[in-house]
């Protein structure tokens, strides 16, 4: 389609223009390319200094030490685990129910148009809103809904941050993007071979079989888009821990960027939150990298 | 008879879809219920559904915090920074969308992939950098990283819409002697309008809305209204009618602005992976 295109930058075709590229183009690459290198090159080189901003003048090269004391640390492991229990239950549960709404939204019905734009309204609520609506006006232990229908039921009220943490943690991100996850496998659900669909059905298909068969492989590729991208913002999740339970009660819910966020920004711990750092550069890139495979296939240059 | 299974399916969906948006949408409708009740409603037990509402949350709330000042940083912070973010990102998908070279590809995919660094990863260079600079807690200071984090998105946006203008239109205006800067300003702008209007109604919402950097890098002067929001997590800050007034406040205009741009929305966060 775009292959007339395909001339080399010195022979162009004599109706086009003579633009040069550089200047147009340059600005761009020019400020992402500092963007990216001078703080990751700045990162890696703190990582190998004993550097703490509370005692600036004990500065001296530090190798691999900050790293080897890094992985030592208990807290470091306990919040890799926190954020691989966050990341994998809030991918589960996004599109997990993404999928199943997605399929309904898929079907005609009154009032469709406005029920999905309530649907998906979470989304653009900004993350330090929706933390402390649900800290205080749903999760609140005496003055809570959640704690007003448990008692009425009988229960008893549940403190849930002091209880479940990361379970609320979890339930709080989960409202914020399933949304998104709706909206991506929709719009993927709507490109399916409707045909196909009433076809099966005419041979007595039934609606799961359908969902099963035909849906499902259709939105396979969506799903694996959806998880990585939703793989790379969860592994930063702050925003919503540091409103809600900054990391406690211990650490039940400090995940690798509210780990580094404390040790740099609290304990002055240059060298060390900067090898932590690396680290987070390091899984982000692994899923990155998968991701990073499917868009090159989608874009036609 | 072949209507009725019809109905009926119809009549379950229905009622599935309004469960399923009334369950998701509940939290804001309770936020904005509270930000019309007095303190002392906004945590009665039982909780009140009917209730005298009052303005007097909306009316106060600029006079005990300031309200408006971090509005005005939010507002110039993400507007500010979607212009930027244009200005680079018009003519370099320009360049690329109309006169690709055998990089083009390669740049566009570069540029991309910066959106995948982890923030967490810089946040001690970019504090240092930024503590040196005295550039921490000033709207400059913000305005330049929202510009970087979302430049990669509008450049990418962009291009995708100039491709989609007819190569024709613009051909014919060039048979016609217009200069490149006709060409330009006259012909592919006005086309490309929409398209690039709503590539910076998504960078305005994720500007607005985003949360690591502002807690990071700001405290008041430049403190943008995620900041804000966050202060009322102190213990002491449990004022739940005036919370929610300005969380209200806070989200109306990007709620709607993120209605109207959800198409835009996953093509620019999927990069065009998902169609």
């Amino acid at each position: 389609m775009s292959s007339t295109l395909a001339v080399q930058p010195n022979q162009r075709t004599s109706s086009k223009r003579q633009v040069s590229t550089l200047p147009l183009v340059g600005p761009s690459v020019v400020v992402l390319l500092i963007w990216m290198i001078v703080p990751l090159v700045m990162t890696l080189w703190f990582s190998l200094q004993h550097l703490n901003l509370l005692n600036p003048d004990n500065n001296s090269f530090a190798g691999l030490s900050n790293y080897i004391a890094l992985l030592s640390t208990p807290a470091l492991w306990i919040s890799i685990f926190n954020t691989l229990v966050l990341v994998g239950s809030v991918l589960v549960i996004t599109i997990g129910l993404g999928t199943l709404l997605a399929v309904l939204f898929n079907e005609e019905f009154w009032g469709r148009s406005i029920a999905r734009l309530l649907a998906i309204a979470p989304f653009f609520v900004m993350p330090t809103v929706s933390a402390l609506i649900w800290k205080n006006m749903l999760m609140h232990p005496v003055n809570g809904l959640f704690a007003y229908i448990t008692r009425s039921l009988g229960f008893g009220a549940i403190d849930w941050f002091a209880q479940y943490p990361m379970l609320s943690v979890i339930l709080i991100v989960s409202w914020e993007w399933l949304p998104f996850a709706l909206l991506i496998l929709l719009t993927a659900i709507q490109s399916q071979d409707d045909e196909q669909v009433e076809a099966a059905r005419m041979d007595g298909a039934k609606s799961l079989a359908i969902f099963r068969f035909i849906t499902l492989p259709h939105l396979g590729r969506a799903i694996a888009v959806l998880a990585m991208i939703e793989t790379i913002f969860f592994l930063t999740i702050f925003a919503e821990i540091f409103v809600t339970t900054s990391g406690g009660p211990g650490l039940a819910t400090t995940n690798l960027a509210y780990f580094i966020y404390l040790r740099a920004l609290f304990e002055f711990d240059v060298g060390g939150a900067s090898a932590a750092g690396l680290l987070a550069v390091i899984l982000a890139n692994i899923v990155a990298i998968f991701l990073m495979r499917i868009v090159a296939r989608n874009l036609d240059v | 008879m072949a209507a009725k299974p019809k109905l009926r399916r119809r009549i379950w969906t229905t009622a599935l879809g309004w469960l399923a948006a009334g369950i998701l949408f509940f939290p804001i409708f309770w936020m904005v219920l509270t930000s019309f009740k007095t303190e002392v409603e906004a945590i009665a037990i039982p909780p009140k559904l009917f209730f005298q509402p009052t303005l007097e949350n909306y009316s106060t709330i600029n006079d005990r915090t300031d309200y408006f000042s971090f509005a005005l940083n939010s507002v110039l912070i993400s507007v500010g920074s979607t212009l930027l973010a244009l200005l680079f990102a018009v003519p370099a998908a320009y360049a690329m969308a109309f006169f690709p070279t055998k990089r083009t590809k390669g740049t566009l995919l570069w540029m991309l992939s910066t959106k995948m660094l982890p923030p967490v990863g810089v946040l001690v260079p970019i504090y240092l950098i930024f503590r040196n600079l005295s550039l921490l807690d000033t709207r400059i200071g913000l305005t330049i990283i929202y510009t970087l984090i979302n430049l990669p998105i509008v450049v990418w946006m962009i291009y995708t819409f100039f491709k989609d203008v007819p190569k024709d239109i613009l051909e014919a205006g060039r048979m016609d002697g217009a200069s490149t800067r006709q060409e330009v300003f006259q012909v592919l702008l006005p086309l490309a309008l929409p398209g690039i209007a709503s590539t910076g109604l998504l960078a305005i919402i994720l500007s607005w809305n985003e949360a690591f950097w502002s807690l990071n890098l700001t405290t008041t002067n430049a403190a943008p209204l995620t900041t804000f929001i966050a202060s009322f997590s102190s213990p002491q800050g449990l004022f739940w009618a005036q919370l929610s007034a300005a969380s209200s406040l806070a989200i109306a205009p990007i709620l709607i602005f993120g209605w109207l741009s959800q198409r835009q929305l996953v093509r620019g966060l999927t990069f065009g992976a998902v169609k």
